[in-house]
C-alpha cells in the first residue's frame, strides 16, 4: 500500500480517525483513576484487572476491527507466561527482558497459528484458533520446563532497568499500570491509523478490498499477530505479577474469559475491553469462594448479553451519550 | 506376537479403544454437523448436552427405576426437549444477526449448565451399571472384546448411518438439504421452515443425548464430561469440513483410530494428534476433507 492511498481512507474517514474530545476526557478520568486506586483498592486485585484489561483490549483488536473471533487466544497469554517465567526463573533474565522475551514468544505462536487460521473465517475460524490453542495446552501439560499441573512457581521479580525494585507492590503496580497504558495507546493508535481503517474496510467488504487492492491476508495476518503480542505483553506481565505460570492460562476457559470480557465491556469500543475485564475479576473475586458459580454467573453475562445488551456497558453509554468511545 | 515391534494384544486393544472413542467423536460431530447446515451456528452447548444425556440416564435409573434399555429410549428424547426450548426461546433471535452471537450464546449456556451440574452433583462423577444383557465379553483369540464395547461401536454405526440414509436419500432429508441451500425458496414452496430448524436442532442434540447414554457404562456420569470432549470433537468437524454428514462420520471413526494407534507407538502425541492432523489438512484444503469450497 502506497502512502498516498492510506492518507486518502485517512481525510475519506475523519470522523473515526484522530481521537475525539470525549475519548481524550475518558483516557484522562481512567489514567487518574488508575493512578490514585491503589492507595484504597488492594493493588494485586489491581494488577491482575490490568494484565486482563490489556489482554481484552488485544483480544478487541482482533475481534472489533478485523471481525474475527478468536476462540484461543489464552494461547498468547499463557505462552508469554511461561516464557517470561522460565526466562526469568532459569536464565535469570531481569523483568524486562523475561517480558520482552515472553511476548516475543507469543508473537511467533502468533505469526504460526496466524498463517494457518487467517485463511479461514467466522465460525471455522473460532474452531481453529480453538483448536490449536487446546494442542499448546496439551504441549504445557507435558512438556518438562513447564512443570506440567504445577506450573512455574516462585518467579523472581527482580530489578525492572536496575532502579525499579519490583519487589515493592507500590514500585510493581506502577510498572504494571505503565505497561498497560503503553500497550493500550498502542493498540489506540494501530486502530485508528491507516493501517487500522484498511482492517475495518476488510471486515466490512472483503472482496471490495482485495480488489481495491489490499492484500487483504496480509492485514489480516498483520492484526492476528499485532493482537498476540499485546495478548503476550499482558502473560509475560501478568508471570511476574503472581510469580506464575501456571496451565490456567493456556486453557480455553481462559479463552472464554476474555470474550466474555470484551462482550460485555463492548465489543469494538476502545475503552469497552478495559470496563469488561475490571468487571469481571471483581465478579470472580467476589464469587471465588462460591465454586462453581463462577461459572454459572459467567455464563448467564453471555446469554444475557447476547441477547439483550450486544453493545456492551461502554458500547450502551455511548450510545446513550451519543459519543463515540 | 507383535507388529512393528508392539504386542498385537497392545494393538487391538488399542484399536478398539480409538473405535468407542471414533464412535463418541462420529455421533457427537454428525449433530454438530446437521445443526450447522441448518442453523448455521457451531452449537458450543453440544457437549453439555452430551453430559445431560448420561444425567437423563442416570435420573431414569434413580428416580424411576428403569434400566438402560428405557433410558437409551428416553434420554435423547428428553434432551432432545430442553433443545428445542432452547432454540424456540433463545436461538431463533439471533439468526438475523451475525453467527458468532450464536456460538457465544451456546457457550454461555455450556458454562451455565456445566455449572449448574457441577455444583448439584460435585465433579467426582458417579457410576453407572453396566446393562447386563451386555456384560462379559467374547475371546477373539488375539484379544479380549468386551461385549458392551461391541455394542457401542456397532449402535452408533447404525446411528449414522441411518441419520445419513434419512438425509441423504429420503423426501424429508431433501428438504432438509434444499432449506440449507435456500431457506426463503424452501418456505417459498410451503414447507415450514421455522419448524424444521427447530425439530433439526432438537435431533442435533438428542444425538448428542444419545451419545451421553452410550458413554455413561464407560465413562461413568460425570458434569465436566464434555467440556472437554466438544473440543476434539470441534477439530474432528474441521477436519471432516462442517456441514458434510458423511464427512463428520468417516473422520470421527477414523480420527479416533489414528489417536488410538497414536497411543501406541507415540504415546506423548496421542492428545495432541487430532490437532496436527487438523493443522495439516488446513494447509492443503481449507474447507476440510469433505467440505465443499465455499
Amino acid at each position: 500500500m502506497t502512502t498516498a492511498t492510506g492518507q486518502y481512507v485517512e481525510t475519506a474517514l475523519p470522523s473515526i480517525a484522530g481521537a475525539s474530545t470525549s475519548r481524550v476526557v475518558a483516557f484522562g478520568v481512567m489514567t487518574a483513576a488508575l493512578v490514585i486506586a491503589p492507595f484504597f483498592v488492594y493493588p494485586v486485585f489491581l494488577m491482575k484487572a490490568l494484565c486482563f484489561a490489556l489482554f481484552a483490549c488485544a483480544f478487541n483488536l482482533l475481534i472489533g476491527y478485523v471481525g474475527l473471533l478468536s476462540f484461543g487466544h489464552a494461547v498468547f497469554l499463557g505462552s508469554a507466561g511461561y516464557g517470561a517465567a522460565h526466562s526469568a526463573k532459569v536464565w535469570g533474565f531481569t523483568p524486562e527482558l523475561a517480558i520482552v522475551f515472553g511476548t516475543a514468544v507469543a508473537t511467533v505462536l502468533g505469526v504460526v497459528i496466524g498463517a494457518l487460521a487467517i485463511r479461514s473465517k467466522g465460525i471455522y475460524f473460532a474452531n481453529i484458533t480453538l483448536a490449536f490453542a487446546q494442542m499448546v495446552y496439551f504441549f504445557s501439560l507435558q512438556a518438562g520446563f513447564t512443570g506440567g499441573e504445577d506450573g512455574i512457581q516462585s518467579v523472581p521479580r527482580g530489578t525492572m532497568l536496575g532502579v525499579l525494585n519490583l519487589r515493592d507492590t507500590l514500585t510493581l503496580y506502577f510498572v504494571v499500570l505503565g505497561i498497560f497504558l503503553g500497550g493500550f495507546l498502542l493498540i489506540y493508535r494501530a486502530i485508528h491509523s491507516p493501517f487500522g481503517q484498511v482492517l475495518k474496510a476488510i471486515r466490512e467488504n472483503e472482496p471490495r478490498a482485495i480488489s481495491l487492492g489490499y492484500r487483504a491476508e496480509q492485514y489480516k495476518l498483520l492484526a492476528f499477530v499485532l493482537s498476540a503480542t499485546f495478548a503476550g505483553l499482558a502473560g509475560a506481565t501478568k508471570a511476574l505479577v503472581f510469580q506464575l505460570a501456571s496451565l490456567t492460562d493456556v486453557h480455553w476457559t481462559m479463552s472464554g474469559e476474555v470474550v466474555l470480557m470484551t462482550l460485555l465491556g463492548g465489543l469494538g469500543t476502545v475503552f469497552g475491553p478495559v470496563v469488561g475485564a475490571f468487571v469481571v475479576i471483581a465478579l470472580e473475586n467476589y464469587l471465588a469462594q462460591l465454586g462453581a458459580w463462577v461459572t454459572i454467573v459467567q455464563g448467564v453475562i453471555f446469554v444475557v448479553c447476547v441477547l439483550t445488551f450486544r453493545r456492551g456497558i461502554v458500547g450502551e453509554l455511548g450510545h446513550v451519550l451519543r459519543k463515540s468511545l | 506376537m507383535t507388529v512393528f515391534g508392539v504386542p498385537t494384544q497392545a494393538l487391538f486393544g488399542q484399536l478398539l479403544i480409538g473405535l468407542i472413542n471414533g464412535a463418541f467423536y462420529a455421533m457427537l460431530s454428525l449433530g454438530l454437523s446437521v445443526i450447522f447446515g441448518l442453523l448455521n451456528i457451531i452449537n458450543f452447548t453440544h457437549g453439555a448436552q452430551y453430559m445431560m444425556g448420561a444425567f437423563a440416564a442416570y435420573f431414569v435409573l434413580q428416580w424411576a427405576g428403569l434400566g438402560y434399555w428405557w433410558a437409551l429410549l428416553i434420554a435423547p428424547i428428553a434432551v432432545g426437549v430442553t433443545g428445542i426450548v432452547l432454540e424456540r426461546t433463545t436461538l431463533k433471535r439471533l439468526y438475523q444477526l451475525d453467527h458468532l452471537y450464536g456460538l457465544l450464546l451456546t457457550f454461555g449456556f455450556a458454562l451455565i449448565i456445566q455449572g449448574l451440574f457441577r455444583h448439584q452433583y460435585g465433579s467426582s462423577g458417579l457410576p453407572y451399571p453396566m446393562p447386563r444383557e451386555l456384560a462379559g465379553g467374547q475371546n477373539l483369540g488375539f484379544m479380549f472384546l468386551p461385549n458392551y464395547r461391541a455394542w457401542v461401536i456397532v449402535f452408533s454405526l447404525a446411528v449414522c448411518l441411518t441419520t445419513w440414509y434419512v438425509i441423504e436419500r429420503t423426501r424429508l432429508g431433501a428438504y432438509l438439504r434444499a432449506a440449507t441451500e435456500n431457506p426463503a425458496l424452501v418456505q417459498a414452496f410451503g414447507i415450514n421452515v421455522p419448524r424444521m430448524i427447530t425439530l433439526t436442532y432438537g435431533f442435533g442434540v438428542g444425538l448428542a443425548g444419545l451419545a451421553g447414554v452410550l458413554a455413561a457404562p464407560i465413562y461413568q456420569v460425570n458434569p465436566l464430561m464434555g467440556a472437554d470432549l466438544i473440543i476434539v470433537v470441534f477439530a474432528v468437524v474441521v477436519i471432516g469440513g462442517l456441514g458434510s454428514i458423511m464427512g463428520s462420520i468417516v473422520t470421527g471413526f477414523g480420527l479416533g483410530v489414528v489417536e488410538g494407534f497414536t497411543k501406541v507407538f507415540y504415546p506423548e502425541a496421542s492428545n495432541t494428534v487430532i490437532f496436527v492432523i487438523m493443522a495439516l489438512v488446513l494447509l492443503v484444503r481449507p474447507t476440510g476433507l469433505f467440505g465443499r469450497s465455499s
